[in-house]
C-alpha cells in the first residue's frame, strides 16, 4: 500500500468522524436551541413548581419565547421561585401577564405558559410575574375526585 | 486439597503479576509518547489499519442497529400511541450506549485481535529484539503508535456509528413506517443534550479506546512466543476486552447518569 493512499484513507476518515460528531452535534442534540440564549430575566412565584425543570420551555400563545433557567426555593415565603429567560426580541409582554405551569399532553413535560394582561408598559429584566398557578399534580387531582365521589355516594 | 489451594494461589498471584505488568506497559507507553511526535506517520499508518480498515464493519453494524431499533422501537411505542417518540428512542440509545459499547465491542474483535496477533508474531519472530539489539525502543516504535491510533480511532468509529444508527432508524421509521418526519427530528432534539448525552458518549468511547488497546498491545507483548501461545493471546483479547467494556460501561453510566 503507497503511503500517499493511506494519508488520503486516513484524511477521508477523520473528516468522516469528525462530520458524524458535528451531525450528531447539530442534527440530533439541541445544541441549535441553545443559539438564543440571550434575554431578559422575569422571575414568578408558584406555590408548587413539582416536575418544572431548568431548561423547561416558556410560552405564550403556544409558540416557545424563552426557557426556565433557575428554580429555588424560598425559605420565608416557601413557595417555589422560577427565573425565566426570555428572549430579547420579544420585550412587549405587559406587565401584568400571568403564569402558569401546565403539562404537554396528559402525561408530557411541564412547561411555563404565559397569558397576556392588558398593561401598557412591558416586563424587564428583574420583573416579577404575580399572577401564578401551580402546576396540576395528576395524584392530588384524582385524590379530590375520589373524596368526593366517596361523599356523594355517602350522601345517597 | 493442598495441591487445590496452592494452584489457587499460584493462579491469584499470576493474575497480579500480569496486572502490574501490564500497568507498567502503560505507564511506559505513556512516558514514551512525546517521542512520536516528529514521527507522526508511524501513527498515521497505524490509524489505517486500526481505524480505516473497521469502517466498513461499522458503518454496517451501525446501520442495521439504528434500523432494527426503529422497527422494535415503533412496534413498543405505537401501543402507546407515542410513535413520534421514536427519535428520542433511537438517538437517546444509541449516543448513550450502543454507540460506544457495540464500536468497542466490534473494535475489539476486528482490530483488538489483529493487533495482538501482529505484535504477538512480531515478538515471536523476535523481531523486538531484534530492534532492542539496534538500540531502538520496541515500546517507542511498534506499541505507541497503535495505542495512539486506537485512542484517536475509536471516539471517530463511535460517532460514525452512531451517526448512521439514526439514519438507519430515520429511514425505518419515516421511511417505511410512516412516522412523521419533523416530529422525529424535533423530538429527538428536545430530548437529547449536547453535554449530557453526546458529550458523555464521546467520554466514554475515549476510555473505550483506551482500555481496548491497552488490553490488546498488552496481551501481544505479553504473549508467549509460540503459534500457541500468540493465538491464546488473540483469544484473550477478544474476551477480556468485551468483559472490561462491559463492566466499564456500567461503572461510567453510574458516574455520568445515575444518582447513585
Amino acid at each position: 500500500m503507497n503511503s500517499r493512499l493511506v494519508e488520503i484513507w486516513v484524511g477521508i476518515f477523520v473528516a468522516a468522524g469528525t462530520a458524524a460528531l458535528f451531525m450528531l452535534a447539530m442534527q440530533v442534540s439541541n445544541l441549535s436551541t441553545y443559539a438564543n440564549d440571550e434575554g431578559y430575566d422575569v422571575t414568578a412565584r408558584f406555590e408548587d413548581a413539582s416536575g418544572l425543570k431548568v431548561r423547561s420551555p416558556v410560552s405564550m400563545a403556544g409558540v416557545r419565547i424563552g426557557r426556565v433557567t433557575g428554580i429555588e426555593f424560598d425559605k420565608q415565603t416557601l413557595e417555589a421561585v422560577v427565573t425565566m429567560t426570555i428572549e430579547t426580541r420579544f420585550d412587549t409582554l405587559p406587565k401584568d401577564t400571568s403564569a402558569s405551569i401546565y403539562t404537554a399532553g396528559l402525561l408530557g413535560e411541564k412547561y411555563v405558559g404565559l397569558e397576556p394582561g392588558g398593561d401598557e408598559d412591558s416586563l424587564k429584566q428583574g420583573d416579577r410575574v404575580k399572577l401564578t398557578q401551580s402546576s396540576m399534580v395528576l395524584e392530588k387531582l384524582i385524590g379530590q375526585f375520589v373524596s368526593r365521589f366517596l361523599t356523594e355516594s355517602d350522601a345517597k | 486439597m493442598l495441591d487445590w489451594f496452592q494452584s489457587l494461589g499460584q493462579k491469584g498471584l499470576g493474575t497480579f503479576e500480569r496486572l502490574g505488568r501490564a500497568s507498567i506497559l502503560f505507564a511506559n507507553i505513556l512516558t514514551g509518547l512525546h517521542t512520536l511526535i516528529p514521527r507522526f506517520h508511524l501513527v498515521v499508518y497505524q490509524v489505517y489499519s486500526v481505524g480505516v480498515l473497521s469502517l466498513v464493519i461499522i458503518v454496517v453494524s451501525g446501520l442495521f442497529v439504528g434500523m432494527v431499533l426503529g422497527l422494535q422501537g415503533y412496534n413498543t411505542l405505537v401501543d402507546f400511541g407515542a410513535e413520534e417518540s421514536l427519535g428520542v428512542v433511537v438517538a437517546l440509545s444509541l449516543v448513550r450506549e450502543l454507540g460506544p459499547v457495540v464500536t468497542a465491542l466490534l473494535f475489539a474483535g476486528r482490530a483488538g485481535s489483529a493487533l495482538t496477533a501482529e505484535i504477538g508474531l512480531m515478538k515471536a519472530t523476535e523481531q523486538l529484539s531484534a530492534m532492542e539489539m539496534m538500540a531502538i525502543d520496541p515500546i517507542r516504535r511498534v506499541l505507541a503508535p497503535r495505542f495512539v491510533a486506537g485512542f484517536i480511532s475509536m471516539p471517530l468509529l463511535a460517532a460514525i456509528f452512531s451517526a448512521v444508527g439514526v439514519m438507519g432508524g430515520h429511514f425505518v421509521g419515516v421511511e417505511l413506517l410512516g412516522v412523521d418526519d419533523g416530529a422525529f427530528w424535533s423530538q429527538m432534539q428536545d430530548s437529547v443534550d449536547l453535554y449530557d448525552d453526546i458529550y458523555n458518549g464521546v467520554i466514554k468511547s475515549l476510555a473505550f479506546g483506551v482500555v481496548v488497546t491497552w488490553i490488546a498491545i498488552f496481551e501481544g507483548n505479553d504473549a508467549i512466543p509460540t503459534s500457541e501461545g500468540v493465538s491464546r493471546a488473540t483469544t484473550r483479547t477478544v474476551v477480556h476486552s468485551a468483559l472490561v467494556v462491559l463492566g466499564l460501561d456500567f461503572v461510567l453510566t453510574a458516574l455520568m447518569f445515575g444518582e447513585i
